[in-house]
Parts: C-alpha cells; structure tokens; sequence
C-alpha cells in the first residue's frame, strides 16, 4: 500500500513538474492523470491536491465539469458514439444495436473483462459522414453494423 | 453567387506574415478593421476592433488564443482547416500576436480532436524550423510561440469567457462582463480569442489587402465563409460561399433542394422552412454560424427539435437559473409533444419563457438555446401540436 502510494506520488509528481505548478495547468495535469490511470481515483485527486496546493473540493469541481475526466474506472477501450443530430438522421440507432449487441453490455457499462466502456457522447464534428464514433483517441466515420463488428473484432484481437 | 475559394484556396506559406511584420502593428489592425471582417466563430465580433481594443491595453503581457473548441452540432470546418491548412491557422496567429503585441499563443483543442493534436505540433515544430515561430521571427525583432491545450468535453467552452476559464485552471463557466477578455483574459491578462477560420482569413487581408477581401461578400458581411453541411443532402462536407447567398442557392449547390428545412448556424441557429429559403446568409440576416443542417422532405421535425434540447440540457454548464431551468423545461415540454399531451397554453407559456432565457441568460448558449425551439415550433405548428 505504501508502495502503491509512493508510485502514485511519483507520477503524479512527474506530470506536474511536465507542465507546471500554476492553477493555469490544472486541466492539461488532469488531462494527463486520467490518460494514464483511465480515471482520477481518490488516491490520485489527493496527490494532485497536495501538490498544486489546490483544494481538493475545487479540484473535484473542476473535474465534474468535464465529461471527458472520469471518476470511474473505464475500460481499456472506451467507445464514444457520437449522438447528435447528423449522426442521430444517419441512422445512430443501428451503432447502438450492434454495439449493444457485440459487446453485450449497455450504454453506461463496462464490459467485465475491462476491456470496453460504452458512452454516448455530444458533437464529435465528424456531421459530413455519420454515424460516427470515437475509440479513446481515434475516430471512427460511416459506421455501418458490419464495419462496427469488425473494428470491435480488431480491439479484441489487439489488433488495433 | 459564385463559389470561392479563399479561405481554402492556395496560400504560400509566410506570404502573410512577410507582409506583417513590413508594417507596424497598429497598421496591421487597421487593415483588418477596414477588412471589416467579423468573427467566424458565431457571435460575429468585428475582429479588428477586437484586437484594437488588446493593443491599447497597457499591460505589456498579452496572449492570443486560437478557439478550436468547435462543438456546434453541424460544424467541423475547424477539424478540416486544422487537418488541411494548419499553417493558415498558425500563421493567422503570428500574425495576431504581432499586432497586438504579445509573444504566445495557445490553441484550445476541443478533447474530441485529440487525435489532430500530433499533427498540430508537428506543424507548429516545422514553422519553428523554417523561422515562422520563435526567437526573432523572419529576422525581425519579434518573437512568438504557440503552445496546444486540450479542453476536457465542453461545449460551453468553445464560450471565450468559459474558455478562458478554463485554461486558468478552473470550471468553463461564462460571467458577467465587462472585463472582457481583452482586459483580463489567460493569467487575467489582455487576451483575443479569435475563431480558427478567423485566423486563416487573417493572412488573405494582410497578404491581399482589406479591399480585395470587401470585394466578397455584403457590405455588412464581408468576404467568404465556410459552412459545414450535413444531414439529408447529396453532397455533405466543408463548402466556401460568400455572404449573401440565399438559402436556396446554399441548397441547390450542395445538392438538397427537395429540402423541407434548413438549421442555418446550427441548434443554436435558425430553422428556416421553405418559405424563406429565398432569405440571405449574413450577420444581418440568417447569422452564418458555419453549420448547415438539411432536413429532407420526409424528416420529421419533432425529433430533431428533441435531439437539440437534449443537447443544451446536456452542456449547460448550469451556472445561471434561466439556462439551466429553461432549457430541461422545453425538453420536457417538447416530451409531452411527443404525447401529443402539450395544451397549446402551455405551448404559448413555454415561448415566453423561451423569449426570457435570451433576454436572461448570462451567455451565448443559454441565449440562443431556446431559438431552435421557437423557430421549429412556428415553422411546423401543424405537424407538432396534438400529434
């Protein structure tokens, strides 16, 4: 535990002085947090807290704001569909179906090997060729059902 | 209306600059104020008077911020100019920083394009190189750099006020002005947050001159603007037209003219039926906020209206009673539409309290939220009402 700690400290320690010490540095350090943990876990808010001398009550404010900071783990992959109006006319609602059905988990979940989260996400400007969907940092565009099952098939394989 | 190509018509890459950094700063800002261009993002600003008013600052710490948070359902001019036209974009901003006098620039990209973040650097990495960006720039004593910032998943971010409090480290809520942004903006500092298609326009005033570029466009709405165009269209993706083209010219050029509506500027913009497809796209008129959204003749309306309100419920940032009230009460309002449960005195209670959210709403978003639902509602009353 006291290790874990220790590791925890140094990391977080790492990506403060990578950035800076200044509130104006906040986000990119939160940014950087939840890309390497998948999420900002008690343990982490606490370190960042003590180290940029922030409130912890500011930082969860800050963090609660942005929907792309998590205060849940994620899976390794996490699946944002885009479910905004030009998506939503592109016919979202099969994505839905197959990834529901591939996945077998529901929007909001996590599948228990931990390797997918399933999110909706707003406006991913990607309206020109919907539907559309993000994969952590990739965009995936004219989705259809098979190219959906197929780009699954890749993330499980380790394909990708 | 002819279709141009300025924005993303060739440029060589410096042109601009070159041009710049031969002038003094305040002659730079005079002739993008006689360019009389107004911001691409969607408020439509005059950019000139914008930078005037930071160069008259006193404090000698001034900062320039690209605001690539594009996140207006329709748009993705922004992600398209950063892919294609990078240099247009960095450019723009040396250009800016020179002008008002500040020596760095950030870009604020929306989380969504983290992925174009690479792509970025590297360009702003290889302007290093070719003397663009950096310590004394083509030679001149002037320097500049441009640093990226990722924005979390916001949309009322893409807000100045909001954006520049996000990258002061806190939560990306609007307030109350003055100080603008230019008074106290990044570290409480004179700041301009200008659009990215803004900046790419900026080397095309400075490299062409302001009268080339008034030459397009109206007289109140200068020069070319991008649209992005999506929905129930034959040809989606980016387009350049000048200001002024009507709707049904938009249309016919993008290949949608059986059309049964048009959502000019995106859900915060207008829904325009096909009585007033002859109307014109400017800041006087149908403000061009950039995203075009087409209906075609079998779309049913309620559903789309619904698809904008869930969004506002989503990004109000929840600050402020009337934005954050009003918006959840029109979603459930449009529900019991859907019912065909919504009396039309209440449909009549909800459009005045859409006219007190624009009049209350401490920002943009809570301001022009309720606009998609009061222009859907007047325009398809018979196919909404009791359904």
């Amino acid at each position: 535990m006291e290790h874990r700690g220790q590791v925890i400290r140094e990391n977080i320690s790492k990506i403060i002085s990578k950035h800076g010490i200044g509130r104006e540095y906040l986000l990119p350090v939160l940014n950087e947090a939840d890309a390497l943990y998948g999420y900002i876990n008690e343990n982490v808010l606490v370190e960042i807290s003590e180290q940029m001398d922030i409130p912890i009550g500011e930082i969860h404010g800050v963090m609660s704001f942005y929907s792309f900071l998590n205060s849940e783990k994620q899976g390794k992959y996490v699946i944002r569909l885009c479910k905004t109006i030009s998506c939503d006319m592109a016919n979202k609602n099969r994505i839905e179906k197959v990834l529901e059905k591939e996945l077998e988990i529901k929007f909001g979940q996590t599948t228990d090997d931990g390797k997918f989260s399933l999110l909706h996400t707003n406006c991913i400007g990607m309206c020109d060729q919907g539907p559309a969907m993000l994969v952590n940092d990739k965009v995936y565009a004219k989705l259809t059902p098979e190219k959906v099952f197929e780009i699954i098939e890749n993330y499980r394989g380790g394909k990708l | 209306m002819k279709v141009k190509e300025i924005v993303l018509g060739p440029h060589v890459l410096g042109s601009g600059l070159e041009k710049a950094l031969e002038i003094t700063p305040y002659e730079v800002i005079l002739e993008i104020k006689d360019s009389k261009i107004k911001g691409r993002g969607g408020a439509g600003f005059p950019t000139g008077l914008k930078w005037q008013f930071a160069a008259n600052e006193a404090e000698p710490t001034k900062f320039v911020i690209c605001n690539a948070d594009e996140g207006e359902p329709g748009t993705f001019k922004d992600r398209i100019l950063l892919t294609d036209h990078p240099y247009k974009v960095l450019e723009g901003m040396v250009i800016a920083g020179y002008a008002i006098g500040a020596k760095q620039g950030f870009i604020y990209l929306r989380g969504e394009y983290n992925y174009l973040r690479k792509h970025i650097q590297n360009h702003i990495d290889s302007m290093k190189e070719k003397g663009f960006l950096g310590e004394k720039i083509m030679g001149k004593d002037f320097s500049f750099n441009i640093e990226i910032r990722m924005g979390a998943g916001a949309y009322v971010c893409g807000e100045e006020f909001a954006l520049i409090e996000s990258m002061n480290g806190y939560r990306g809520e609007p307030h109350n002005k003055p100080p603008f942004p230019t008074q106290q903006g990044y570290l409480r500092k004179p700041t301009i947050v200008n659009n990215v298609e803004t900046f790419c326009k900026v080397n095309f005033i400075i490299s062409k001159g302001a009268n080339w570029i008034r030459e397009y466009g109206t007289e109140l709405s200068t020069g070319t603007k991008l649209f992005s165009v999506s929905g129930d269209v034959k040809n989606p993706g980016l387009y350049e037209f000048e200001l002024g083209i009507t709707v049904n010219q938009l249309l016919k050029e993008v290949g949608a003219e059986d059309a049964k509506a048009v959502q000019v500027g995106g859900a915060s913009g207008i829904n325009v039926a096909r009585k007033d497809f002859n109307k014109t796209i400017s800041y006087e008129t149908l403000p061009p906020g950039g995203s075009i959204i087409v209906f075609g003749p079998n779309r049913d309306m309620l559903p789309a209206l619904k698809n904008f309100m869930e969004f506002f419920v989503e990004e109000s940032c929840g600050q402020c009673t009337p934005c954050r009230e009003g918006n959840y009460r029109l979603l459930e309002g449009i529900e019991m539409l859907e019912k065909g449960e919504c009396s039309v005195r209440y449909l009549k209670e909800l459009i005045t309290l859409s006219e007190v959210m624009k009049d209350s709403s401490k920002c943009g978003l809570g301001q022009s939220s309720p606009n998609c639902f009061l222009t859907i509602i007047e325009n398809f009353r018979d196919e909404i009402l009791y359904r």
